[in-house]
């Protein structure tokens, strides 16, 4: 083995082990850095930015830089908290995104990053863009009005399911989740257990029939911020 | 000392935001000794008579009608406030904003499958507030001070935003009264 490498973040000296991500290593010294592309047990991405923090005073996705001796990490500055706001602002006005009836409500790690970060109303004009909506499938459903493009139920299908159910077509504004059939969803071999559904961060994989059964106030961002479980209690007294 | 006025309006919305409001229970009492309502649909006045403390906005602009009110309040409301998803973002109103204006007017008036229109027409006069071609977030319209998200806010969310403002308090929301549901 090799030796343990040692950064700091925010100040606070952190160690690591040789290969991880400064995403990973934070997570394990109890430092959460917002995310929404990356997932444990998935391969990075490195899409959504929302985990950009500055390595020595230069912008870095810490979901896919390794740590090494002697980084110098910036994550909680406000000049970040900022930057993370304009991308989940982009991504509210970009998409259609209808908290109020969505099933993923309370659940939906889109909206838990809008909340942590104590956004009441997006600075950017709504786009309202059209969006396909495929139901073909009986017991799931597609929406792609809530999909923010983080990719994913692509990887989670590749890795976790072995099937290729899920892809991205198109580039720039007419980038979209495409299924690997011309008939729909139920054309595909998914399934509904299949991980690449449990993967989609906002409401626009779902289970059908199942909605809403976990009543307001129990849902799991209802009382605490997205990453408190990995921030130790103690750090915000 | 007169008491700061409050005016309150439901533009787009469906008043869920207004029954929120009147959701503080007990604390209504308070309020009506820490403010006096200018135009509301509490009190059913019609016309701002201002000036206004606070302005409460419900709903986003669908119509005419709703803009010329939006810019009503913010020309009378030293502190105007956006209260609720629809304000905020057009809520369920701005599902028809993927949709060409043409097309909503059909079915609903034409082709839905509910329809008994013989005559084949659809509503023109001219009391009847000309549609915009999309439902905009009141921010949009005019400069919003504050948002409060929420489909409706809680009662606790509009009483501490309230509060907070007539005391010149800092409006900041705890975690569990930011919520857009």
């Amino acid at each position: 083995m090799c030796d343990r490498i040692s950064l700091t973040i925010d100040g606070r000296q952190i160690e690591a082990n040789p290969g991880q991500t400064i995403l990973e290593a934070a997570e394990e010294a109890g430092v959460y850095i917002p995310r929404l592309c990356w997932m444990k047990g998935l391969s990075a991405f490195g899409s959504c930015r929302l985990c950009t923090v500055r390595v020595n005073g230069r912008p870095q996705s810490a979901c896919t830089q390794p740590a090494a001796p002697g980084m110098i990490v910036e994550n909680d500055t406000e000049e970040l908290r900022q930057l993370r706001r304009s991308l989940i602002d982009m991504l509210f006005v970009e998409g259609n995104h209808f908290c109020m009836f969505c099933e993923k409500s309370g659940d939906c790690e889109l909206q838990a990053q809008a909340y942590r970060l104590g956004i009441t109303a997006p600075q950017y004009p709504f786009m309202f863009p059209q969006c396909e909506l495929d139901a073909s499938h009986p017991e799931i459903f597609v929406d792609r009005n809530r999909c923010i493009l983080c990719g994913r139920c692509v990887r989670a299908s590749q890795e976790l399911d072995g099937k290729h159910v899920f892809g991205f077509v198109g580039r720039g504004p007419d980038k979209r989740v495409a299924v690997n059939s011309e008939s729909g969803l139920a054309g595909t071999d998914v399934s509904v257990d299949d991980q690449a559904i449990a993967a989609c961060p906002t409401g626009s994989l779902l289970a059908k029939r199942v909605g809403y059964v976990v009543p307001v106030g129990r849902r799991r961002f209802d009382h605490e911020p997205i990453g408190s479980e990995i921030e130790p209690a103690s750090a915000d007294e | 000392m007169a008491k700061p006025k409050v005016a309150t309006t439901s533009l787009c919305g469906c008043f869920g935001c207004h029954m929120s409001l009147l959701d503080i229970d007990e604390r209504i009492l308070d309020l009506v000794e820490l403010v006096d309502f200018d135009r509301s649909p509490i009190n059913d006045i019609k016309k701002i008579a201002g000036p206004v403390e606070i302005g409460l906005v419900e709903g986003g602009c669908a119509n005419e009608e709703n803009v010329k009110v939006l810019q009503e309040f913010r020309q009378h409301c030293k502190v105007l406030v956006s209260v609720g998803d629809c304000a905020i973002n057009g809520g369920i109103p701005a599902m028809r904003n993927m949709v060409p204006l043409e097309e909503c007017f059909e079915e609903a008036f034409l082709k839905g499958p509910t329809v008994v229109n013989p005559q084949g027409r659809i509503p023109d006069d001219e009391e009847i507030p000309l549609l915009l071609n999309q439902v905009l977030p009141c921010h949009e319209v005019v400069k919003i001070d504050y948002h409060l998200p929420g489909c409706p806010p809680s009662a606790d969310t509009l009483w501490e935003a309230l509060t907070a403002l007539l005391e010149g308090r800092n409006l900041e929301l705890p975690y569990e009264l930011v919520k857009y549901d």
